[in-house]
């Protein structure tokens, strides 16, 4: 459940990029490990982020926890549809679970490919 | 009898089980000059000599007086029905409802509680209550910090000074603006707070009636404030609120209240009860303990406790608020108090309180030299200015018995000729007759 032309963050999100944009969500071992989300707190178009500023969070029945921004840019558009089917992340989370789109503004740095993410997941498992 | 629960030998095997000889041992880290030499309490006693040491403390408060104080609390009658319900052990000695499936009569008592609320404050959301009115305003200023994300709070001056001191602790260091717009004679300057609204602005802050017993409608000051992003918070006088256009109507984001109308004793100041209200969206922001009803696999209804994510053993350092207690006795007991009433009695009971003071208004300043503070309408309660300072009248009327009112020069400057006095259903006509005769002989 990694899949292989996305880029991943430390802290378990995805970046998919292309051009000067990119759309961003949580990974599915992120959906797994919180359980049920219940709520997202969306960041706001043109809001301008640096990789790794908090960018929202999430709630699911039994956590909560901050959503990290995988890259610099800023925030063109927001998965709207969460705010009443936030079930959509766990149910498919690199698809129609997208959180926001970004323009950035300067290349993705830092961020891991699937192999080297998915070594960060099979540590975590444990 | 020590009322510990742990015999010596229980205490012995504890000692031996972790390894130390002593209680003392246990306190090896703290350094033997930092230690209390002695807490200075004196012999046990048995329950008899407390009780007589304690009962001789009580007989020292005036407790026959005819008191007509109110400024935030008021003396209203509570039906005896209510200590009954209230002393069901399933209520008076209830543990706190994490586990539903034990707890499923004080979930529906709070969610009972909640849903009164939201209806007497014609809000969306009520939670399961907080510490008391004053709690409740600093929450509702935090909902609106963070749900703005904006730093600037607008005070009127007449909210309660209690609350506007509790305001000014709490927020000491948070890096927030707060700006107080004074009072105009006891009138809210609602011009003044609507210049004051700015895109800076995360809420005004006001109270229906305000400290002096103005009444407002605050709906044009609320829309303004929705104008420029901000919220609008309004503090309210529970048991009024069944007769006064309410937050809801005037479109108040967050609406708050003390809960000690509706069926509290005024008890020496507490406990009391924080209500708190919300509109909608802001239900995430919202601090302590939210009920929410729900049905099981089976399809039957149950209640929760819910949103428990916002809460700090959750989110830690990101929850909404420290609390995530609530008041639940204190609780039951409004929801006790508005279920027998009914909306009817709230009514009634408001209406007479209301009655009462306007007589009393008449019969008092038909003295000469006094008058009222303003022409502005008010409930049960409302300001005199008199002819000479409010603290000569209140010491020359307690030795007859008579506690005239709450003297304004207390927290307000310039304010020392003025007294604050409320009417609830417990004094009658004859009352507020020797309360006039008392004062006019005062002043002559």
């Amino acid at each position: 459940m990694i899949p292989e032309n996305l880029l991943y963050s430390k802290t378990h999100e995805w970046a998919k990029i292309e051009g000067d944009e990119a759309v961003i969500g949580i990974t599915h071992f992120a959906q797994e490990q919180l359980g049920d989300i219940t709520f997202i707190e969306l960041p706001q178009i043109g809001q301008k982020l640096n990789a790794g500023d908090e960018m929202g969070s999430i709630e699911s029945v039994k956590a909560a926890s901050e959503i990290y921004s995988p890259v610099t840019g800023e925030v063109i558009a927001v998965n709207e549809e969460l705010e009443n089917a936030p079930e959509k992340i766990n149910e498919d989370p690199y698809g129609q679970g997208w959180i926001a789109k970004f323009k950035l503004s300067s290349p993705a740095e830092g961020l891991l490919n699937s192999e080297e993410y998915a070594q960060i997941v099979a540590e975590e498992d444990h | 009898m020590p009322y510990i629960p742990h015999t010596p030998k229980q205490q012995q095997e504890m000692l031996d089980t972790i390894g130390v000889s002593s209680i003392d041992d246990l306190f090896t880290d703290i350094a033997p000059e930092l230690r209390p030499k002695s807490f200075d309490l004196p012999q046990g006693q048995s329950e008899m000599q407390v009780r007589n040491h304690l009962e001789k403390l009580a007989a020292k408060n005036n407790t026959d007086l005819t008191t007509f104080l109110g400024a935030g609390f008021y003396d209203h009658y509570i039906p005896s029905a209510i200590k009954a319900i209230l002393s069901r052990s399933e209520f008076y000695t209830a543990y706190t409802p994490y586990q539903p499936e034990a707890s499923q009569g004080t979930l529906q008592a709070i969610f009972e509680y909640q849903t009164a609320m939201c209806r007497l404050m014609d809000m969306d959301y009520a939670n399961a209550s907080l510490y008391d009115g004053g709690t409740a305003i600093y929450e509702a200023i935090m909902m609106a910090v963070r749900a703005t994300k904006r730093k600037k709070i607008i005070v009127s001056e007449d909210l309660s000074p209690i609350y506007r001191c509790m305001l000014d602790c709490y927020t000491t260091n948070l890096h927030l603006e707060l700006v107080t717009v004074s009072h105009n004679q006891g009138q809210t300057d609602i011009q003044g707070l609507m210049d004051q609204i700015d895109e800076h602005t995360a809420a005004v802050v006001v109270q229906n009636p305000n400290f002096f017993g103005c009444i407002n409608d605050f709906t044009p000051l609320f829309a303004k404030a929705k104008e420029n992003g901000a919220l609008s918070i309004i503090s309210v006088y529970a048991l009024l609120q069944s007769v006064l256009k309410t937050p809801g109507q005037m479109g108040a984001d967050i609406a708050v209240a003390e809960g000690q109308s509706l069926g509290l004793p005024l008890s020496f100041g507490g406990p009391y009860l924080g209500i708190m209200t919300c509109r909608g969206k802001l239900i995430r922001q919202m601090p302590g303990r939210i009920v929410g009803k729900t049905v099981d696999k089976d399809g039957r209804e149950g209640f929760v406790l819910t949103l428990q994510a916002r809460e700090q053993h959750i989110r830690r350092q990101k929850a909404t608020s420290n609390i995530c207690s609530n008041q639940s006795l204190c609780a039951l007991q409004s929801l006790v108090y508005v279920s027998l009433l009914g909306p009817k009695g709230l009514k009634r009971t408001a209406g007479s309180c209301i009655e009462l003071a306007h007589y009393a208004a008449q019969k008092l300043t038909s003295i000469d030299g006094v008058t009222l503070l303003n022409d502005a309408p008010f409930g049960n309660e409302f300001t005199l200015r008199l002819p000479v300072s409010a603290y000569d009248i209140i010491d020359k009327l307690i030795p007859h018995g008579y506690v005239p009112g709450f003297p304004l020069g207390r927290y307000y400057q310039g304010m020392e000729n003025c007294l604050l006095i409320a009417c609830t259903e417990k004094r009658t006509k004859q009352d507020i007759g020797i309360l006039a005769e008392l004062m006019r002989g005062a002043l002559s």
